[in-house]
């Protein structure tokens, strides 16, 4: 039963830079244990979104709740509370330049916890060795490359074992292969630290590999056209819309075969192996 | 080689026959689509055209200019443009270049703004941008406050590194500025004082400007330009980084790990600076001196004598507050800034401009109530 209990529960959201509203009326729930993706077209306001869930922007309207808590209606301190069970890795890694990948993952153990310098260390080498950075401890963000980066943010997003991990564009810039391995990493580590699973993305390959949810937005109606299992949305929702989206422009029924062995679009069952 | 030319014909049926020839090629002289529109003004009856390449032999980009100009003109005309004597290639680059229609709404429009809404857009922001100073001092005393409970989380070696940065690394640019003011305001001082005899004083006025006055000042204009913009930078690189988004998601607030202690550094570093700035500048006075045969001796009596610890306090103060006012605009630029490359020069620069206006209207202030107190 616990795992499917709602962890995640956005009410009634409206997103709005000063008069611009971005999206309107979003309401969906994220379960525990879930990998919810949240796609759309470029500009949509994909990562708006997710800034909103993190604590970086406050709503113009509506709710962001976490189990029953509301996070922008909390006091400061239950939103730090909040904060230290995040994990986020962002679009470009946003390691800490003038820091070794070692600092990176251990400042958020030594700000936010009471753990020994040893202690640290260790989890740090464990951390690191998760992501297969083993070694690198004290390299400097601009001395790895683009997929280490990443690879490097995620061992500081996962620093203190969070109960949510985001992702903002977890493959944007990683060549296939890598982007890959990126999913099948996510996948382990939903399975083995138990953690929701937060996911921004246009990659229809990691969408229908590792989504077990998702939420589809809209830019032209500026709001959610659906919710769901990705890979029912495809197959379930007929809405032209999003039909056009997962199947990367090509609409019409004598296509849904077709493209569902098209290496674009693998089923979920080929890459869990 | 043959040059780029049309020749136009009429055909049976009201057809204009197009037949392009030769190199077209970007850069070199090719026929403009005017001919073609004075051709059809010349002759409205014309229903469709047609084109002719045999005698083709190159073309690039600037074949396919010409031919969507004469697309337009007879999509406006009611024309019917039959593209069948033109090469694949190029059929193929015009079909894609006319698929989608121009988004009319998306190019932006400068609007001319009436001199009143401007004034009044001007009035509104600059008063937003105030309430952000505000804002951002009252944080920083907040942060303060948690730093003075032992609450604030920053890094000790963050802090002695900047320390560093700020303070021993700019020895030199000080040393050399500050000595050179001196020699500058002794040159001036002995030329004039020589009228009266009265030499000797360039001590007291080197002594009492540099101690008072210009030591302060010139240490936060060079603080403002080197450091101050340094802030600003160095923040907002990691604004567009998103370094810090990073750090408040992990509840470290940037205020206390980041705008903290460049202001701790700056501002207890900057008095140092002044004071040694002061040295030097009695130093580059003692040179001149010297080249007017008054002695070292004589120099440093006329320098102990005019000076008193009012000087040297008025001077701290002043360096203090230079400290706090370039540090505290070179952080609210840079974390104000925006997220784009351009957007880190803006916050740079506008550091700077802003650390040395405040110094100048800080000094202003700060000589007027030294006046009216008599000190």
């Amino acid at each position: 039963m616990d795992k499917t209990k709602a962890h995640i529960t956005i009410s009634d959201l409206t997103m709005a830079y000063g008069d611009f509203v971005v999206m309107r009326d979003l309401n969906f729930t994220i379960n525990r244990s879930d990998i919810f993706i949240i796609m759309g077209g470029s500009g949509c306001g994909k990562s708006t979104l997710m800034r909103h869930m993190v604590g970086l922007k406050s709503p113009a309207k509506g709710k962001v709740l976490y189990g029953d808590v509301s996070f922008w209606d909390a006091d400061p301190e239950e939103k730090d509370h909040l904060k230290r069970r995040f994990g986020i890795l962002y679009q470009s890694g946003a390691l800490w330049s003038s820091m070794t990948l070692e600092e990176n993952v251990a400042l958020p153990l030594s700000q936010n916890t009471t753990l020994s310098e040893n202690e640290i260390r260790a989890q740090v080498g464990l951390k690191l060795s998760l992501v297969g950075l083993s070694g690198f401890e004290g390299f400097y963000p601009s001395e790895i490359s683009g997929g280490m980066r990443k690879r490097a943010g995620l061992a500081r997003a996962m620093a203190l074992d969070p109960e949510v991990l985001f992702f903002d564009e977890p493959s944007a810039g990683l060549d296939p292969l890598s982007a890959k391995r990126l999913d099948e990493l996510i996948l382990q580590l939903r399975d083995s630290l138990g953690a929701t699973v937060v996911i921004v993305t246009h990659e229809l390959a990691s969408i229908f590999a590792i989504g077990s949810n998702s939420v589809f937005l809209d830019p032209e109606t500026r709001t959610m056209l659906a919710a769901g299992d990705p890979n029912t949305l495809l197959r379930e929702n007929h809405d032209p819309r999003i039909q056009t989206f997962l199947r990367r422009g090509e609409t019409g029924e004598t296509q849904v075969t077709d493209s569902k062995a098209d290496a674009g679009h693998p089923k979920p069952d080929n890459f869990r192996t | 080689m043959d040059a780029a030319a049309i020749h136009l014909s009429r055909l049976p049926g009201e057809i204009l026959a197009i037949q392009l020839t030769g190199k077209w090629q970007l850069g070199q002289k090719v026929p403009s689509a005017d001919n073609v529109r004075d051709e059809l003004r010349n002759r409205p009856t014309v229903k469709s055209i047609v084109f002719n390449t045999d005698a083709l032999s190159f073309w690039d980009s600037s074949i396919l200019t010409f031919l969507v100009e004469i697309m337009k003109l007879a999509v406006k005309e009611g024309i019917s443009f039959e593209k069948d004597g033109l090469p694949s290639g190029v059929q193929q680059l015009i079909d894609l270049a006319t698929a989608v229609p121009k988004k009319e709404d998306a190019s932006k429009s400068v609007v001319h703004e009436p001199f009143f809404s401007k004034v009044g857009s001007e009035t509104i922001h600059f008063i937003n941008s105030a309430g952000e100073l505000i804002a951002f001092i009252g944080e920083t005393f907040v942060a303060f406050g948690r730093m003075i409970n032992g609450k604030a989380r920053f890094l000790t070696s963050d802090l002695w590194q900047l320390i560093q940065e700020t303070g021993a690394q700019a020895v030199p640019i000080v040393s050399l500025i500050s000595f050179l003011v001196g020699l500058i305001l002794a040159f001036v001082g002995i030329l004039q004082l020589g009228l009266f005899g009265a030499q000797v004083y360039v001590a007291d006025l080197v002594s009492i400007a540099m101690v008072r006055q210009m030591g302060a000042i010139m240490t936060g204009i060079i603080m403002a330009g080197r450091t101050g913009a340094a802030y600003a930078a160095q923040l907002g690189t990691m604004q567009v980084n998103e370094e810090i988004d990073a750090l408040e998601t992990l509840a470290i607030p940037p205020m206390e790990f980041l705008v903290l202690p460049r202001m701790l550094a700056l501002t207890l570093m900057m008095p140092f600076l002044a004071v040694y700035a002061d040295l030097m500048g009695i130093l580059g006075g003692a040179l001149v001196a010297g080249l007017y045969n008054i002695s070292l001796t004589v120099y440093l009596n006329r320098v102990i004598a005019a000076l008193n610890l009012y000087h040297l306090f008025i001077g701290l103060f002043m360096s203090f507050v230079f400290g706090v006012l370039v540090s505290l605009s070179g952080c609210l630029r840079g974390m104000q800034c925006g997220r784009s490359a351009s957007e880190v020069g803006d916050a740079a620069t506008s550091a700077v401009v802003t650390g040395i206006v405040a110094i100048i209207v800080a000094t202003a202030v700060i000589t007027i109530i030294c006046n009216i107190l008599g000190i």
